[in-house]
This record gives C-alpha cells, structure tokens and sequence, in this order.
C-alpha cells in the first residue's frame, strides 16, 4: 500500500523537522540567555553602558561633594536649571510621587539635581528653589567644567540656547537610575508612564 | 518684534471694563474665542519664571493667532513651546504667536504650548487669582485670571474644569 508508506515517510520527516528546530532554540538560548553565553552579551543583556562615573560639585548649601558621598544610597539622577517652569518642577514632583507611593523603602533613595546653567544657579539659587520640593532632594552645582564633567559621565546633553532677553538651556529630560555601588542601572524617560517608573525606582530600592 | 506684551500691561489692565464674558465659572470669550480655565504652576521661591496655562477654542470660521500677553504678575508675557525629542528638553519662543485655525481647540499644557511669565515681581502661590490679557490679531483683547495650582502640577485643580 504505497499510500501508508507515503504517510510513515512524512511522519518520520516531521519528526526530524521537531527535532531540528527544537534543537536550534536550544542551542539560541545557550549561547543568548543560557549558562553559555560570553560575558559581553550578559552586559548587553542586562543594559549597562557606561553611565555615571566621578564628578565633584558643590550642593545648595556651598558644600564640595563628589559622587564618592553618596556611595551606598541608589540615586536618582536628573539634570535641569531653575529657570525653567516646565521640566524640572514636573520631574522633582513626580520623583515625590513616585517615592511617597513606595514609602519608607523608598528612604534610601537620593534625588540629585544637578544644574546645568551653573552661571545663574548658585548655590543660595538652589536652595531657595529646593524649599518648594521634597526637602531631601539635594542640588548641585559647581563652575561650568565642573558641570560639563558631570554632565560628560552621565552621557547627557545640555546646551546655551540665546534668546532675545538672556538664554535657555536644552537639557536632557531623563532621570538616572544609579546603584548603591554607583553603576547604572536605568532611565525613567521624561514621559514614561507611572507604573512603568514605579517599577524601575523599585528595582534600584532592591 | 511683535510681542505686544511690553508695556501695554496698563493699558491692558485698564481694559478690565472691557469686561470678559465669563461663560462658566472660570472661561473666557472674546468674539468667536472661548478661552478654557486658565491656570499656573505655583513656582519656587527663587524662580524668576513661571508656566501659564489654558485652552484656546476658535468657534467662529476665520483663522486667528494668539500673538502676545501680558500679567500684573511678571514683567513680560512670552508664548512658548517645551518639545521633547531623543530625551532632550527643548523650550522656544514662539515669536509670531500661534494659530488658532477655525473650528480647533488649542490647548496649552505642561511639556507643550505655554504662556512663558518672565521675571516674576513676586512667586505665584498657590491659591492666587493672577490678572492677566491674551491678544489676539483678529478678536483683540481679553481680560483672564490665572488660577495658580500647586508647584508641578501636572494639570488643572478638576473643579469647574471641563474638556470638550
Ligand atoms: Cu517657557
């Protein structure tokens, strides 16, 4: 009955078909998520470019610190200037948020402001700007290199925009998630949604 | 230079009598234009700057443009736009004000469109009612106050407030 071999032919082909395939995710997930995978792709993996890094500046109340300080406490990290209405109060209210929400697990967490129009944010500016928000947020700034240090190791972009009557500041609008040991862990976007960041605030708490 | 704004700011508070039409507890009109609760974000003790707010609707059939402003609260009023591309912040001036094409509702919100108020006389609190004008090309000039939210307040206080 050549009908039946035709079939028992196709079966046994389907069988090695599985196997093949089935051998091939196998053999995926050794080599991209499994124990075989180089310690490169486990970098890229887990997303740790190389954010972060020294930096000495001077907080709102004239005090010189550097990123050794605050080794210990997970960071959150952001860049702004006072004077702007429109990032900075939205980003420091919605860190309050989001670490009122957590509670008293979310303590260990240090929110740093740090400015990038140094030229008018002195440190008297920031802290009378400071007396507004969530009183342990604490804001820095330094002499313009200082600042551009900074802003260089947190591969961040700031930049002097003239205007008819003085000057603004295009800036990036993230905040950085450090870990206690300083290396980075992720970024809340400017407009990501609340429970997505909740989350991440929770993973740098962990 | 065609912001209207500076040194009209007597004039425009005088036009108060010019009285502003007040449709619901806190909207505006002037001609076809219904201006949509006004409000801004409290600012800090030592900011210089503050966000204003609001909504802009054109009920009529011919375009306008929103070219300038003033406030009792600040030096100058300056129409702003705040983008976000490739996590950078951008703020500009819109210097030629901004269209209010016919049948379309404008709104100005955090992040977005803005009445930029340069050089604060004192910071706005919470709570304040801030006397303001609006100039438009075509329908002219309108009276409005500012409610002032909290610091960083995302959106207007829910009362009184309704979205078309
Ligand atoms: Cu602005």
């Amino acid at each position: 009955m050549p009908v039946l071999k035709w079939i028992r032919y196709g079966a046994w082909a389907g069988v090695v078909l599985v196997s093949f395939v089935g051998a091939a995710i196998l053999l995926g997930w050794w080599q991209v998520d499994g124990p075989g995978r180089s310690p490169a792709g486990r970098a890229a993996v887990q997303g740790v470019p190389a954010i972060g890094g020294p930096f000495t500046l001077v907080d709102q109340t004239g005090r010189t610190v550097t990123d050794a300080d605050y080794r210990g406490k997970p960071l959150a990290v952001f860049f702004g200037f006072t004077h702007c209405p429109e990032v900075c109060p939205t980003t420091l209210v919605q860190m309050a948020n989001l670490t009122g929400k957590i509670g008293a697990a979310a303590d260990p967490l240090q929110i740093l402001l740090i400015t990038v129009d140094p030229e008018r944010d002195t440190p008297e500016q920031l802290a009378l700007y400071l007396q507004s928000f969530d009183p342990r947020v604490v804001g820095l700034t330094g002499s313009r290199q200082q600042v551009d240090a900074a802003l260089a190791a947190y591969k961040a972009y700031a930049k002097k925009i003239p205007t008819e009557n003085g000057y603004t500041m295009d800036h990036s609008a993230s905040v950085y998630l450090m870990k206690a040991d300083g290396g980075f862990r992720t970024m809340i976007d400017y407009h990501e949604d609340e429970a997505s960041a909740l989350e991440k605030v929770r993973m740098v708490l962990r | 230079m065609k912001r209207f704004a500076i040194g009209t700011a007597g004039v425009a508070l005088s036009l108060a009598a010019y009285a502003p039409n007040p449709v619901r507890a806190h909207d505006y009109a002037v001609g076809p234009l219904k201006i949509g609760h006004p409000w801004a974000r409290a600012s800090p003790p030592s900011a210089k700057v503050g966000g204003g707010y609001l909504a802009i609707e054109n009920t009529g059939p011919e375009p306008d443009r929103l070219v300038g402003g003033s406030t009792e609260g600040a030096a100058r009023v300056e129409i702003h736009e705040s983008s976000l591309a490739d996590g950078i912040m951008r703020m500009r001036e819109r210097t030629d004000g901004v269209a209010v094409p016919p049948g379309q509702t404008l709104e100005f919100k955090p992040g977005g469109l803005h009445l930029m108020l340069v050089d604060l006389k004192a910071p706005l609190k919470q709570g304040d009612k801030v006397k303001a004008t609006l100039v438009f090309e075509r329908a002219g000039t309108v009276a409005i106050e500012l409610q002032v939210q909290g610091v960083g307040a995302p959106q207007p206080a829910a009362t009184g407030h309704t979205r078309h």
